[in-house]
């Protein structure tokens, strides 16, 4: 029986539920001598930094501390793209809040603390940008100021793309449905906050840094590039992290300033971000504004789509992906898994003084599906249609499919996930109900979102965006030990997921070894092949394809020496429960018979085989898509505004599923921070640029109490774009959920003829559309003392 | 997010403790559960020089039930032997009734009833239950001890009572609720366990058909808890019915004068107060 496809509990968990794993606190907690940091940032989101004044003796470093360092930047290779660089600590200008402007370093973290608060930093304050729409007016201040912007003022890319005739679809359209999508600012809030500790070891001239983060092969080339020294004196290894979802993918400033400190003071520095740090300056996500126009026939065909996109990405770009990242997905992807040929989009990123954005689960895809979800049921409302028809009568149905910019959809199932949600909350039968309850003056709706999550795409898919740094495949290197254990060497870099226990799975099949008999080793420079880590939704297709090619080929030199010893062709030889034997017959050799044999008497190998059982394989697939439908159904409080999720139902169809609770532990996480989206969190920042949710009183996340259960139902579509035909996970819940979330409230408040095109959609927002919807008093004020 | 420096003293008798806050007035700081004080220590907003523990204070953690008109409520109470309902009649169910709203259960378990009053949170439940009440506060210093009632205890600025820097709360004289009241409390958080943007607490007090008294207090629309003071003459000497509740309720959204917050406007919590209000007068009435 195979290993792939059983819910195996995870081999990570042991150690994190016994307070066993170790995360860079830990690690510093741990390190004798290692001193602390603490950063002095900005208070103000613009202005020009007139002087820094230390306490006299502190340990305390500047811009000016780092001169001879680069500035942190990558770019895109295209003429509507303007690099934007960022200095490790502000040197003239700062441009948002939280912006660190020096770096403080102490025996303690209080220490450190207390030493920040007496470094007195003289900042002449300049008008801030803080909106991109406003940002753009050519009298708004420039954020870089002496950048040249010839798209604009602050404008720091201006995409377009557009098919031949959509004008004639819109004039051909019976119906032309516009909506405004807009989506605030939001943290994607792992628990464990950023944090990294810096060791220069002065003896070989090495620099060590633990670090919470996604990427450590390519933070440790970015810091060889911005510090200027040879990748082979860093080493970055990341421990246990606890979580990221894109916050600990791009380079931090703090982490670039920390090592060259640790570097000039020949010692050990630990930083540990505070949730109030985290909050205001780590990255921010989202931040977008859509203008959609939607042709419709009166059937409900989409004939044509107009669509205008912002992002406002802050003060900064970020790296490796750059801020490109936010507006170009958007422009490739916002037709999702509906047919469509005419097709025109504007996508714009725009500089403003907040926090610079970084990717955030599904990046642009939670809003981009939010905006095409919820133009499908305004279109719906708008003809008298179903919004589940309407859908019926736009869904992609055959495959290979190319969206209008060029885009191949491998085969999925977006009809089946629609039908199958439909059939899960009794579509029916809600309606029925639904009636009943609007008689009692209560408002319940229903919400579907069907949409494809683009995952595990490869160096092609990537090198279309243009980049610089072109990520994509990933390396394995596989090693059968003496003792017939294996070991893994992966460049993907997990960090909650449970990836070493799926790979594991993966490599039982391959080799006839327990899944306990391999180990998996990651997040280590030194002992891990140089690969991109962990986001996008990559890891099991790209790296589990790699370790499902090198376990091939381990398998194939494990069949070649037992073949070549029992007599037998390679052909004839299985792998299975520790050995490998002879098809038919019981003559065999265990499989630690045979390592032992490679390692230890090479001499006996066959032919001109080399000693010891080690293979290396890369793969660079050219990507496919997972989808799902999701479907929530809510009851809105008219009277508050408060919304309660009475039930969540997720289709998924994520092809093979080496471990089926993996995955849907990470829809689960997923749905969770959907929802967080749809009605919890969002940074508020006052007119001044002054962040307002700066702890968790004020930026909320859902707990257990507010996260209904998440009814998760499988659909298996295979294909052949990944060799283990699994298909990327990780992001599609946090990607579906905000539409169903704000098309269910909508269905809910339609009798008063309220669209919800905000989120995320809190109380006080939906009680002000009841407001202006319904002047006079609402049901139970009416019914009071009933 | 650490603390800056200060001098930790934990005390062993009340007279220590009250010569501690005699001692170092405006300096000290009086840590019981310390789930509001640690945390706005660790963010610096809070930079005592002296944290004067009474965890080891003996008698503070008591009940007092021997009065019949009254109960008294020690200050070291945590709050979630408040919501497992120990006190008999309507004030008991209002207690419980409240104190299910109080944080989340890890900060019920330390937090104290004394602790959330003298921290004066203008959303705080405890708060606006003993302004309802018209509790009497017991206050106590090295040069004597006083009471106060409780809607003159709270300033009408937030985390602001009349409270001299040696002065320790001691406990808090509730009235007993005969049979013939009703308890209600409603309250609207954008989470299970968060500060109320809005909270009423009511407490009515029913002769036959009609309303011979009604207390209404509420809270997240002022510097301090508040009475709503129209309100509950809109309701008192009338027939219980939805009309009359309306009319409270209405009453008190015009009586009061929100500020907003990201959270909610002015508008909003005016709006809330009206449903708050009328939520909690429906429970006590039901």
């Amino acid at each position: 029986m195979s290993w792939t496809g059983r819910s195996l509990r995870r081999f990570e968990d042991p150690a994190l539920v016994r307070g066993l794993g170790r995360f860079v606190a830990d690690v510093a907690d741990n390190h004798t001598g290692a001193r602390h940091a603490a950063f002095v940032r900005s208070p103000v989101p613009a202005g020009r930094i007139r002087s820094i004044e230390a306490p006299a003796g502190a340990s305390v470093f500047t811009a000016a501390s780092f001169s001879g360092i680069g500035t942190i930047c990558a770019r895109l290779d295209r003429p509507d793209f303007v690099p934007l660089e960022t200095p490790v600590l502000a040197s003239d200008a700062v441009r948002h809040q939280g912006e660190p402007v020096a770096l403080v370093v102490a025996g303690s973290r209080a220490e450190a603390e207390d030493l920040a608060e007496q470094v007195i930093v003289d900042i002449e304050a300049t008008r801030p940008v803080l909106d991109a729409a406003a940002a753009t007016d050519p009298d708004a201040p420039a954020v870089h100021r002496g950048l040249d912007m010839p798209m604009g003022n602050n404008v720091v890319l201006d995409a377009r793309f557009a098919t031949d005739e959509l004008e004639a679809a819109f004039e051909a359209a019976d119906e032309i449905v516009e909506i405004e999508i807009r989506a605030h600012r939001q943290n994607a809030l792992p628990i464990e906050a950023r944090g990294a500790m810096a060791a220069h070891d002065p003896g070989t001239g090495r620099t060590t840094l633990t670090a919470a983060n996604q990427m450590p092969h390519m933070l440790r080339t970015a810091l060889a590039d911005i510090l200027n020294v040879p990748e082979a004196e860093l080493r970055v290894v990341t421990p246990e992290v606890g979580g990221a979802f894109g916050q600990k993918m791009c380079v931090p400033r703090e982490y670039v300033a920390l090592v060259a400190a640790a570097r000039l003071l020949n010692t050990t520095i630990a930083w540990i971000e505070d949730r109030s740090e985290n909050l205001l300056a780590s990255w921010h996500s989202r931040d977008h504004s859509y203008r959609l126009a939607g042709a419709f026939s009166r059937g409900g065909a989409l004939l044509g789509l107009d669509a205008d996109i912002v992002c406002n990405i802050g003060a900064y770009s970020n790296y490796p992906v750059t801020f490109g990242v936010e507006p170009l997905m958007a422009l490739a992807e916002l037709p999702g898994p509906y047919r469509l040929s005419q097709y025109r989009v504007r996508s714009r990123a725009v500089t403003t003084n907040l926090c610079p954005i970084a990717p955030y689960r599904g990046v642009s895809r939670p809003v981009l599906t939010l905006a095409m979800e919820r133009l499908i049921d305004t279109a719906a409302r708008r003809l008298g249609l179903d919004p589940v028809r309407v859908r019926r009568t736009n869904l992609v149905t055959e495959f290979p499919y190319s969206m209008p910019t060029g885009l191949p959809v491998d085969p999925g199932s977006y009809s089946e996930t629609l039908e199958t949600a439909v059939e899960a909350v009794d579509l029916e039968g809600f309606r029925r109900r639904q009636q009943q309850a609007a008689a009692q003056g209560r408002y319940l709706g229903i919400g579907f979102s069907v949409f494809g999550e683009r995952t595990g795409y490869g160096t092609p898919a990537f090198a279309a965006r243009a980049m610089e740094i072109t990520p994509g495949y990933e390396t394995v290197r596989l090693e059968m030990n003496p003792s017939g254990d294996v070991t893994a060497r992966i460049g993907a870099s997990p960090h909650g997921q449970g990836l070493a226990t799926a790979l594991s799975q993966l490599l039982a099949d391959e080799l006839g070894v327990e899944p306990r008999q391999v180990a998996v080793v990651h997040g280590d420079t030194d002992a891990a092949p140089y690969g991109w880590g962990t986001f996008a939704s990559r890891s099991m297709v790209i790296a589990g394809g790699a370790t499902k090619l090198a376990g091939q080929r381990l398998a194939a030199r494990l069949k070649e020496i037992a073949a070549h010893h029992l007599e037998a062709s390679p052909d004839d030889i299985r792998l299975e429960q520790g050995s490998a034997t002879v098809a038919g017959t019981s003559i065999g050799m265990a499989l630690p018979e045979i390592a032992r044999l490679a390692h230890h008497s090479s001499h006996r190998l066959p032919g001109d085989m080399e000693p010891g059982l080690a293979v290396s394989a890369t793969y660079d697939p050219a990507g496919t898509f997972s989808n799902a439908c999701h479907a929530a159904v809510v009851e809105v409080d008219p009277d508050t505004g408060a919304v309660c999720l009475e039930r969540f139902v997720v289709i998924a169809d994520a092809g093979v599923e080496v471990n089926p609770m993996i995955v849907e532990g990470q829809i689960h996480g997923g749905v969770t921070q959907g929802i967080a989206n749809a009605l919890y969190e969002e940074l508020v920042v006052d007119g001044d640029g002054n962040l307002l949710t700066a702890s968790l009183m004020d930026f909320l996340p859902p707990t257990a109490c507010e996260i209904p259960d998440i009814e998760v139902t499988h659909i298996q579509t295979v294909t052949d774009a990944s060799i283990t035909g699994a298909k990327g996970v990780g992001e599609g819940g946090a990607i579906g959920a905000p539409a169903a979330v704000l098309n269910a409230i909508s269905d809910a408040l339609a009798p008063l003829g309220i669209e919800v095109n905000e989120m995320p959609a809190t109380p006080s927002r939906l009680r002000e559309l009841i407001r202006q919807a319904v002047p006079a008093s609402t049901a139970e004020t009416a019914a009071a003392g009933g | 997010m650490k603390p800056a420096a200060f001098d930790y003293r934990a005390p062993r008798t009340l007279e220590e403790a009250l010569g501690l806050l005699r001692e170092h007035q405006d300096e000290a700081k009086v840590l019981a559960g310390g789930q509001s004080l640690v945390p706005a220590m660790n963010f610096r907003l809070a930079r005592p020089a002296v944290l004067v523990d009474i965890a080891r204070v003996p008698g503070l953690d008591r009940i007092d039930l021997d009065d019949p008109g009254s109960v008294t409520v020690g200050a070291r109470v945590r709050h979630l032997d408040l919501e497992h309902n120990t006190i008999p009649g309507p004030l008991g169910v209002l207690l419980a009734r409240t104190g299910r709203w109080v944080g989340h259960y890890p900060i019920r378990v330390r937090g104290t009833f004394g602790g959330s009053l003298a921290h004066a949170d203008p959303a705080a439940e405890w708060c606006a239950l003993a302004c309802a009440l018209d509790a009497e506060i017991h206050c106590r210093s090295a040069n004597g001890a006083r009471v106060v009632e409780a809607c003159d205890f709270f300033e009408q600025m937030a985390f602001t009572t009349c409270l001299a820097p040696d002065e320790l709360l001691m406990g808090v004289r509730l009235p007993s609720l005969g049979d013939s009241w009703g308890v209600g409390m409603a309250e609207f958080a954008r989470r299970w366990g968060d500060f109320a943007i809005v909270l009423a607490i009511a407490a009515v007090e029913r002769d036959g058909d009609s309303v011979a008294r009604a207390r209404i207090a509420l809270g997240g629309v002022a510097g301090g808890p508040v009475r709503a003071a129209h309100a509950e003459a809109a309701l008192s000497g009338r027939a219980a019915t939805p009309e009359s509740v309306a009319a409270a309720a209405a009453a008190a959204a015009e009586e009061v004068d929100p500020t907003g917050d990201i959270h909610g406007s002015a508008d909003y919590r005016r709006d809330l107060v009206r449903t708050m209000v009328t939520r909690a007068l429906n429970q006590a009435l039901a």
